[in-house]
């Protein structure tokens, strides 16, 4: 067992049982589950990405590049997630990854040996040859190298939510300058969001043995956390990753249940969190970087932080022989904390040639070795056995169990430059930072370069000052805090120049040194060429460790500065983020909402089945028992309404209501065709153009009285041509008196259609009169009632081709209206029909609908050129008149029969001359809508052509490879049934 | 992104539909170089990285369309305006 | 390209064997000369491809590409790598498909593994009316020669299990598959064009940003950049969404309006996508790479932008998009998102020609599709620049088109570019 016999913030009384790789082990509250296989002696957690070398625990925070575990199993499995970040739950159940057959033994580090060949960029060089071999034999290869974890295969069973919060202060991190900042602004009165991705608020506090204000850091950190938690504006997210910085809004993920075995009952597995603070103080702290050197991946090797967190939070350490590679006091401190533990520390080595000499002087009286001007030259064993080091008395081997590297700190400036600013290089800090972060955001602590306890606090309470003052509120000076803690002095150190074996770079992507001098000779010498040509910084760390070291050595090879040599972008996240957070509730049957029409549970009743329009579901068609497929029962539902009478919910047209003096005006220059003249009590068939021209819409618009108009457009284009007519009357215009609403899902609509439909409609009108032959003829519309006093708009009006109504109510009778009319219309057989006979019916009759409106066509393309008035302006007229809009081989709307009615015509055939090759020069037209006619005993189908309707009677071929049909079929008028329209009058 | 409409308040750009540039003017049909214009109207723009006035729509809010100048470069937002307001003056 | 040059196994083995001692650069990186015949302006695919197609197929070798940053900077190298020729019109289609062609043979092209993988892609059918609508565009594809499979429930259910069948709010009643779409790795495209380019000649010159034009007797004659002035006989502009900015020192407007399209990877994890998919009642498709990470595409974020980043609405629409097809998607996680500015045109597609100003050629208006059209865009620029006129595949993308009426108008919906 490496766990320490005191100490730490762990409850040894909750003892956890966990197993990893299939081994039973056991921790405790409060550990992590990288902390709980430290103490069980777990050294090997993963393997590698190309080389497959044993890879350990390298960090003990979110920037681990090694520790990547498969958490859980079955549905609720999750691979890549790192060790680090996990709590220890009772019967936790992790495995490694990236390994075959196991973890201890991988046939794929056999990579090793073929590194000479296999460096950056080879296989841009080679897997050639033959031509044929890429897809079958090399991509499977490599393909099958790719990757880290395993992806699931079964739905996910837990919950996210999103969330919407305003703040005036957002502070991120809750280290002592994320602390001091909170409080500040919200003993002032700020609102506030404190948020830290741990779920033990204090950042390095729980640490580091520092001292503030008289407290032990981690007693500070909970004292501040209490206050904050009691005052009532302000809001502590623990667990709470900020990710993304967007424009005015901050993303952030809080991990509610990832903790828990299953997330408790009612809760989500995640959130998200859409804050939108008036400031914000970055307080993400710094990282230790590692140093480049051959072996520096070996499992024992640990950033010096990362040593320091699992002596004094956990109680663990990875090794009983520690050494310390590092080049600041910081990790001298460490060293001194692990001696104090019981551990035993084999040497401190410091490249710098001096050292501060209290710290000389601690080490002495602590007896521990320390090798100034020294540089570890390799670490050896597939888990660290010992390190060669090379000083200034020439090369020695020590041999330690565990090796704490520090090259220096690395300010967590990632979430400064999402609005791609870019950091400087502060020589003096040997530090990335940011001068200029985005609007509203200041930075504070190790992550504005200030690495020393007090510097730290006191940044926390100047930016947390101006933060609240520049929201509103007043500071009152509170007095300095006295801080006591480690020496920040140090300088950055990268990279041991030596040629001996692999020196990693990149731990996640395993790029070593060799692969940068591969770039660099091949010419990647900008810092992004670099990053592609090698995957520097691409792996699942973000870089964090990696891109300082590579950009470093890039431009000591390229004789540049680091300045000079620039960083790469930084983008969210910031840490990897389950898509789950930003899907939210949006799964499954819930991925977009779905609009019911008031008729939706009465059709349901009857056995309809539905097809999605757009959001909406519709009752697509209503099989009765012993029908054998949907297009006998299509057939039948049309053959009734041509016999007699039947009825469908068209309430999901959209409906406008338009009232003012000028309306009839503005529909003049919306529409092709004049509505000023419209006779009150009438409706017309009305089309409308985009402004380059195209067709956007059509509809029928009524006049219901002087100054009220009602308009319908198609289901789709609804919401599209309002907020058009809205834009007309806002911004075109402004002049016009005129006002509108949606009114769509104010009425529901019937269309009752049939030789019977007039009877039937008199059944249930208040006053029968009214809708009489001569009282309401053809296009005519009419204010009444129904039902006994249920307002009513009744329009005659026809897309079926037979006598028709349209029969609307206020939406909550819609359903109603459907039974009485059901009830009235017994005697006639009526019968509901769904889109499917509506689709077959105006296809029968030659109305264009979506298919033929489909943006690409003009008002003479689809056969209604000579609606179009001559007299007047409207939108889309000018743009229309140009060459290539009224040029005579545009493709124009025609009808196409089969030749042997045997043959089936369907939308998507293309039309070719008889005869021809298939090319495309040869394509003529397709068919863009056809049925099985009921009421003609044959398909039919309309569509488009080259010449348009002056080919009608000609043969062509209709090509369908698609499908397998290659037929003749004769181009013919598009109006199939009843030609004149005399059935719509009777 | 925040859009502060005259009408509602700061709003969140997913209430809203950007229709594209708002520094034309309908061209007067009548006029002899119409097609001209129009084209130039419908078609051409001046694409500035930069300062940019555009129409958005709330349609998830007060159904106004809006003028709004904001920077393509940086996203701030410099002004909004109703376009009724807007066109009138 | 000289015989040591040459990529192949042996090649990779001896300078594994020789400690990489003798590697030499992929191209050679220039000074800019003070007259070409031809200065290129951006180096991305496009630029590097037309460098590359002058020289080697009509022979002129004294050209440059000026490069304001590092070649493969823009949108090449910020894509979702996918190519295809899966387009309806045929003012667009064999131009796409001649694409498709150059990508087949590209590799041995340019000795240079680009790692075109042809594993397919997928539109997927949730309706009738656009079962309708896929069957006309593979029907057009068929007769193209690009080739076209309509694939039934259960026939995508084969290509791609993991998909929600069952409980989708848009059930998947099918899919229109182009088996010979797939993917080539993007940033390899430019540089095996820019190796095979300088080989023959060509000046690749990087950190030269133009800031202007120069003039004489009423044509362009060059640039001036920030490394001096170069002057050109012709200057030819392929820089996607940064046109606009170069054409307004020109004085002339462009029906092109600049937007961000965002793109996102998941954490690397093993294959279990072959080949590229898209969802067709979201905005969203996806694909695997060769290092096993998933990667995402959907619309784009819908206003001018030339920030290079986008906004959390479209992530949350793109990865709502992703859940709906793919069930456990939740439980993975996004590790990495990108942005490139798309020169969205007023129709939906290119504008390549001689002009409009003499001297100038210009190339823009992908869209948000450039990648895939790189290796053709080079090729027919190449031959608008050399012969003074469009090549017959190119020659319906004319500026002057918005003028005449003769749209290429994919989608269907107007002079409106977000929502092409």
């Amino acid at each position: 067992m490496s766990r320490l016999a005191h100490g730490g913030l762990i409850d040894r009384s909750r003892p956890l049982a966990f197993k990893f790789a299939g081994k039973s082990y056991a921790g405790y509250a409060g550990d992590t589950l990288a902390s709980a296989l430290i103490a069980n002696d777990v050294k090997i957690v993963g393997r590698s990405f190309k080389y497959h070398r044993p890879r350990g625990i390298m960090t003990a925070g979110s920037e681990e590049p090694n520790a990547l575990v498969a958490l859980r199993s079955g549905a609720r499995h999750e691979p890549n997630t790192r060790a680090t970040m996990v709590e220890l739950f009772d019967g936790l159940e992790a495995f490694g990854q990236n390994a075959f057959p196991s973890l201890g033994f991988d046939a794929m580090a056999v990579n090793q040996l073929l590194s000479r060949f296999i460096g950056a960029g080879f296989y841009y060089k080679t897997f050639m040859w033959p031509k044929a071999f890429w897809e079958l034999l090399y991509e499977p290869v490599v393909r099958n190298s790719a990757g880290i974890g395993i992806a699931g295969a079964e739905p996910d069973p837990d919950h996210y939510e999103k969330v919407t919060a305003y703040c005036d202060v957002l502070v991120i991190g809750a280290g002592a300058a994320g602390l001091t900042a909170a409080l500040t602004a919200a003993r002032a009165g700020a609102r506030v969001i404190i948020a830290d991705e741990d779920h033990l608020p204090g950042g390095r506090l729980n640490s580091e043995n520092v001292v503030i204000g008289g407290h032990d850091g981690a007693q500070y950190a909970k004292a501040a956390i209490a206050e904050l938690s009691s005052l009532p504006k302000v809001r502590v997210l623990t667990r709470t990753t900020v990710f993304g910085i967007y424009d005015d809004t901050y993303a952030a993920v809080e991990r509610v249940g990832d903790h828990l075995a299953v997330p408790e009952a009612f809760k989500p597995r995640q959130k998200l969190w859409r804050i939108i603070p008036k400031r914000t103080i970055l307080a993400a702290g710094a990282i230790s970087q590692p140093i480049v050197f051959p072996g520096n991946d070996r499992p024992g090797v640990m950033l010096a932080q990362g040593l320091q967190t699992y002596i004094n939070r956990y109680a663990v350490t990875p090794g009983q022989h520690v050494a310390f590679f590092a080049s600041n006091d910081a990790a001298w401190t460490v060293a001194f904390e692990a001696a104090k533990a019981g551990i035993d520390v084999a040497a401190i080595i410091d490249p710098r040639p001096e050292i501060r000499a209290d710290l000389a002087a601690e080490a002495k009286v602590r007896g521990l070795r320390t090798l100034l001007g020294a540089v570890v030259e390799q670490a050896h064993g597939s888990t660290l056995k010992a390190i060669s080091v090379r000083g200034s008395q020439g090369t020695e081997r020590i041999a330690v169990d565990a090796l704490a590297v520090s090259g220096g700190h690395s300010p967590n400036i990632q979430l400064a430059c999402h609005h791609r600013g870019r950091p400087d290089w502060n020589e003096v800090k040997g530090a990335l930072l940011v001068s200029e972060p985005p609007p509203g955001m200041a930075i504070a602590g190790a992550a504005a370069g200030h690495f020393a306890i007090s510097a730290c606090v006191a940044s926390g309470v100047e930016t947390g000052t101006k933060a609240a003052v520049d929201c509103g509120y007043s500071v009152a000076k509170a007095p300095v805090l006295a801080c006591s803690g480690h020496s920040a002095d140090g300088s950055a150190f990268f990279h041991v120049k030596t040629q001996k074996g692999f020196a990693f770079v990149d731990l996640q992507t395993d790029v070593t040194v060799k692969d940068i001098n591969i770039a660099v000779r091949e010419g990647f010498r900008s810092v992004e060429h670099l990053k592609r040509y090698t995957a520097l910084g691409m792996g699942a760390d973000q870089g964090k460790l990696s891109n300082l070291n590579g950009l470093a050595i890039l431009a000591e090879k390229t004789g540049r500065t680091i300045q000079d040599t620039g960083t790469t972008i930084y983008r969210p996240p910031y840490t990897s983020v389950s898509f789950g957070a930003l899907v939210g509730h949006h799964r499954g049957k819930d991925f977009r909402p779905t609009r019911l029409t008031p008729t939706h549970f009465w059709a349901k009743k009857l056995g309809a089945k539905f097809t999605e329009t757009g959001a909406w579901l519709r009752a697509q068609y209503f099989p009765k028992p012993g029908e054998i497929d949907w297009l006998q029962t299509v057939q039948r539902e049309v053959k009734a309404v041509r016999s007699s009478a039947g009825m469908i919910d068209v309430s999901t047209f959209g409906k406008i209501d338009l009232q003012g003096p000028d309306v009839g005006q503005f529909l003049d220059r919306v529409y092709v065709n004049t509505f000023s003249t419209l006779p009150v009590g009438k409706a017309r068939y009305g089309v409308m153009l985009r402004e380059d021209g195209m067709v956007m819409d059509d509809g029928t618009t009524a006049r219901l009285s002087d100054a009220q108009w009602v308009m319908t457009t198609t289901t789709v284009n609804a919401v599209k041509v309002f907020s058009h007519l809205e834009y007309c009357l806002q911004v075109l215009w402004p002049d016009l008196d005129v006002r509108m609403a949606s009114i769509s899902e104010q009425w529901a609509q019937i269309a009752l259609a049939g030789p019977n439909a007039r009877k039937i409609l008199q059944k249930i009108a208040d006053e029968p009169g009214r809708v009489e032959n001569a009282a309401l003829p053809v296009m005519g519309a009419t204010q009444t009632s129904v039902m006994g006093g249920i307002k009513a708009r009744i329009f005659r009006l026809s897309f079926s081709g037979e006598l028709g109504y349209e029969v609307a109510v206020p939406a909550r009778y819609g359903e109603k209206l459907a039974e009485a009319l059901v009830a009235a219309g017994e005697q006639f057989g009526i019968t509901p029909y769904g889109t499917e006979a509506l689709a077959m019916m105006r296809i029968e009759k030659g109305h264009v609908s979506g298919p033929e409106l489909n943006g690409q066509t003009t008002v003479t393309d689809i056969g209604l050129g000579k609606m179009a008035s001559k007299k007047k302006d409207y939108i889309g007229r000018t743009l229309a008149e140009r060459p290539g809009l009224v040029d005579e081989n545009r493709l124009g709307f025609v009808g196409i029969m089969p030749v042997n009615k045997k043959n089936v015509v369907r939308a998507g055939i293309h039309l070719l001359p008889l005869g021809a090759p298939a090319t495309v020069e040869n394509d003529l037209g397709y068919i863009s809508s056809a049925t099985q006619s009921a009421t003609l005993g044959h398909a039919v189908g309309v569509g488009f052509l080259k010449g348009g309707p002056k080919r009608i009677g000609e043969r062509l071929r209709a090509f369908d490879p698609l499908r397998g049909g290659d037929f003749e079929v004769e181009i013919c008028s598009p109006h199939f049934y009843d030609p004149q329209g005399d059935r719509v009058r009777v | 992104m925040l859009i502060d409409c005259p009408y509602c308040g700061a709003r969140d750009s997913h209430e809203f539909t950007y229709r594209g540039d708002a520094t034309g003017t309908r061209p007067d049909p009548a006029a002899e170089n119409a097609g001209e214009a129009f084209h130039d109207y419908v078609y051409l723009r001046d694409n500035p990285a930069g300062d940019h006035l555009g129409w958005w729509y709330h349609g998830a809010g007060c159904r106004q369309w809006l003028k709004v100048s904001r920077n393509t470069l940086t996203h701030a937002i410099n002004a909004v305006r109703l376009a009724r307001d807007e066109v009138k003056s | 390209m000289l015989p040591h040059m040459r990529y192949s196994v042996f090649k990779v083995l001896r300078d594994g064997l020789t400690s990489n001692r003798h590697l030499q650069p992929a191209w050679r990186d220039a000074v800019p000369k003070p007259h070409y015949d031809i200065v290129i302006v951006g180096g991305g695919g496009h630029g590097m491809a037309t460098a590359y197609y002058l020289a080697k197929v009509h022979g002129l070798t004294n050209i440059a590409v000026v490069e304001k940053g590092w070649i493969g900077g823009g949108n090449a190298g910020r894509n979702t790598t996918i190519i295809r020729s899966n387009y309806l019109l045929a003012a667009n289609e064999p131009f796409y498909e001649w694409s498709m062609k150059l990508w087949e043979g590209l590799e041995q092209e340019l000795n240079y593994n680009v790692m075109v993988s042809q594993s397919g892609i997928i539109n997927l059918i949730h309706s009738d009316a656009q079962r309708d609508a896929y069957v006309r565009r593979g029907n057009a594809m068929i007769l193209n020669g690009a080739g076209a499979k309509l694939l039934s429930r259960e026939d995508v259910r084969e290509h791609l299990p993991f998909l929600d069948f069952d409980n989708g709010r848009f059930p998947i009643k099918g899919g229109l598959q182009q088996p010979r779409a797939g993917t080539a790795r993007h940033d390899a495209v430019v540089w095996g064009y820019a190796r095979a380019a300088s080989a023959l000649g060509v000046d690749i010159i990087q950190n030269c940003e133009v800031v202007d034009f120069l003039f004489q007797d009423g044509r362009i004659a060059g640039v001036k950049t920030t490394r001096g002035d170069i002057k050109a006989d012709k200057t030819a502009l392929a820089v996607a969404g940064n046109t606009s900015r170069l054409t307004s020192k020109l004085g002339f407007r462009l029906p092109i309006e600049s937007y961000v399209l965002q793109a996102f990877i998941s954490e690397g994890l093993k294959p279990f996508i072959h080949g590229a998919f898209t969802f067709g009642a979201g905005h969203f498709y996806c694909s695997q790479s060769d290092k096993g990470e998933l990667v995402f595409g959907g619309d784009i974020d819908g206003y001018n932008s030339y920030a290079q980043r986008g906004n959390l609405p479209v992530v949350e629409d793109v990865f709502e998009g992703g859940a709906a097809l793919i069930p456990f998607l939740p439980r993975l996680r996004y590790l990495r998102q990108w942005a490139g500015i798309c020169d969205m045109s007023m129709d939906g597609s290119p504008i390549m020609c001689v002009g409009p100003v003499p001297g100038l050629y210009l190339n823009a208006a992908w869209n948000y599709g450039g990648f895939k059209a790189t290796p053709a865009s080079g090729w027919c620029f190449a031959h608008t620049i050399a012969r003074d006129e469009a090549h017959p595949l190119n020659k319906n993308f004319r500026i002057d088109r918005f003028r005449t009426g003769h749209l290429i108008d994919e989608k269907g919906v107007g002079a409106q570019p977000n929502l092409h």
